[in-house]
């Protein structure tokens, strides 16, 4: 038995212990929140006490950054013990993983990894994503990436490769707006027809984050995905596009690094859950 | 294939001598130098933040340059082997050990090794403290062959130097001050509920923990620690480790012979 990804379609938040007690305070726009699975793989201790303390509160999304689903090389099965073990202490509403690579042989690169787009490699990511599902026994949601660079080698555009592994595997797609956005800017492309292309049917989550802005040694526009702004003005844009087309789905604020004050945040989910509720009001009515 | 072209961009992630792996192109420049560079820094820079959130004390000592050249140089030449940030760092102490620039401070090794017990108690299991009045309510003539239990969270960190003071002092627990390098403390670093405590042992009490944690009867381990330093106080040792919640209970096979009343 697989149980699919039941988010609420409401406002969420990537958990940073600095706003334990703001998210504990009463009355707070958001109906879940997402931790990054290695954080919480250690016995005790405060982690795992916060981790209760906001499971009774909310909805709980385990989001993995480290399995290395893009790799060549197989899953690690040591961490895919982790990763049940982790799900079986919570019983997280949603997992979520990268259509990325971390690790390569005993290293791991703490990184998110861009792969070619191949016949070769959509076997080897279904082959992975079908090894999760099952270890897990739960339905998995699977994230497009942010790129920076692109292999000559790709035959598949990405939007087709996440709909080839979605439908061949059952499992959801975690759409990242910010990502779609920083991809498109780096690859002189349009988020838009991305967005036009994107299998939105699968779609159980969005994730929405701040980018920086850089430029390459062509002088292009080079963002990259540093999660330590507030969400840029044409990616909430494109999120209340897709939304429009979607309807409401459980949508995550990621700030990661120059982390605010819990205001802040809660203003973010506030946006988000402001466009979500509209987008209700209309199906309702 | 994949794997080659994964191979040469994993070795290049972490040599920046290497060359931009062949088979990545960009729209803009014909070899994207820049972009690849965006995947070096995210590597590098994660692995210098996560020893950075580590080991501040080291960092505080060294200053903010030199330890993020140090742990550059470690988190290229030892990147992690495990997929657990947390774990990240077990041995540094080790490289700063054998880093010439760092030779001078003696003690910073210790005080890495310090740092890094903490994180491993930060995240250990949770266990009650062993409550001070169920060892006081034993039979006297069952002590010397009591077996104790050490908290999961426990460790000890010995060193010739003063480490738990300099590292109180670059944790923002003491004020700084002239410290005597040569004057040796043994730490003990314990969790009892959800905040690491650092402190130093008494004479022998180092030798006294290590025979608990190897599962040495109260009389074996009280030996040990009059071996290791003449000035070993049983009373006062125990009492030490029990007001620190550095005990989390009494051997299952002391119970079963009935030595509790």
């Amino acid at each position: 038995m697989r149980a699919n990804s039941r988010l609420p379609a409401s406002a969420g938040v990537g958990f940073k212990p600095e706003h334990f007690a703001g998210l504990l305070a009463a009355d707070q726009p958001i109906g879940f929140v997402e931790i990054h699975a290695e954080n919480y793989m250690g016995a005790g201790g405060l982690p795992h006490a916060q981790l209760h303390a906001l499971a009774e509160r909310y909805a709980l999304s385990v989001h993995g950054v480290a399995l290395s689903i893009g790799s060549t090389q197989p899953l690690d099965r040591e961490h895919l013990a982790r990763l049940k073990a982790l799900c079986e202490r919570y019983r997280p509403a949603g997992f979520s993983e990268h259509l990325a690579w971390s690790s390569h042989g005993d290293v791991y690169l703490n990184d998110l990894l861009p792969l070619p787009y191949t016949e070769e490699t959509l076997r080897r990511v279904i082959e992975h994503v079908d090894l999760l599902q099952d270890t897990l026994g739960r339905q998995m949601l699977l994230e497009n990436p942010s790129t920076y660079v692109r292999f000559a080698g790709s035959t598949i555009p990405e939007t087709e490769f996440l709909d080839a592994v979605a439908r061949r595997t059952g499992c959801g797609l975690l759409l990242d707006v910010n990502n779609v956005f920083v991809s498109a800017r780096n690859h002189g492309e349009s988020a838009e027809n991305y967005l036009d292309r994107f299998p939105l049917a699968w779609v159980r989550e969005i994730h929405l984050g701040g980018h920086d802005e850089q430029r390459d040694d062509a002088g292009a526009p080079l963002l990259i995905d540093a999660h330590g702004t507030p969400v840029a003005d044409p990616v909430w844009a494109l999120y209340a596009d897709v939304i429009a087309r979607i309807g409401a789905v459980a949508t995550l604020i990621e700030w990661d690094n120059d982390v605010p004050a819990w205001p802040v945040l809660a203003r973010e989910a506030r946006t988000a859950a402001g466009i979500l509720d509209r987008t209700k009001l209309r199906q309702a009515g | 294939m994949f794997a080659p072209l994964q191979n040469s961009f994993a070795a290049a992630l972490l040599d920046s001598d290497r060359p931009v792996p062949k088979g990545l192109t960009s729209h803009a420049a014909s070899v994207p130098t820049k972009r690849f560079a965006v995947y070096r820094n995210n590597v590098v820079v994660s692995l210098i933040d996560a020893l950075r959130r580590r080991f501040p004390a080291v960092e505080r000592i060294v200053g903010e340059e030199f330890f993020a050249g140090m742990a550059r140089v470690y988190a290229t030449a030892h990147p992690p082997r495990s997929k657990l940030l947390v774990e990240y760092g077990d041995d540094f102490s080790d490289f700063i050990e054998r880093f010439s620039p760092a030779a001078d401070l003696c003690y910073l090794p210790d005080v890495a090794r310090l740092e890094a017990a903490r994180t491993r108690a930060h995240h250990a299991a949770d266990a009650e403290p062993l409550a001070a009045g169920r060892v006081a309510a034993l039979h006297e003539a069952s002590l010397p062959s009591l077996r104790l239990v050490l908290h999961p969270s426990a460790e000890v960190v010995r060193s010739r130097h003063p480490i738990v003071t300099v590292w109180a002092m670059n944790a923002g627990e003491m004020p700084l001050g002239p410290i005597a390098e040569d004057a040796a403390e043994d730490a003990l670093v314990v969790r009892p509920c959800f905040t690491v405590q650092v402190r130093a042992l008494p004479p022998g009490g180092a030798a006294f923990v290590l025979a608990i944690a190897r599962g040495a009867t109260l009389c074996e381990a009280a030996e040990a620690a009059a071996a290791d330093d003449g000035r070993f106080d049983l009373s006062s040792n125990l009492a030490g480790l029990l007001g620190g919640g550095a005990l989390a209970g009494i051997a299952p096979d002391n119970t079963k012979k009935g030595f509790e009343s």
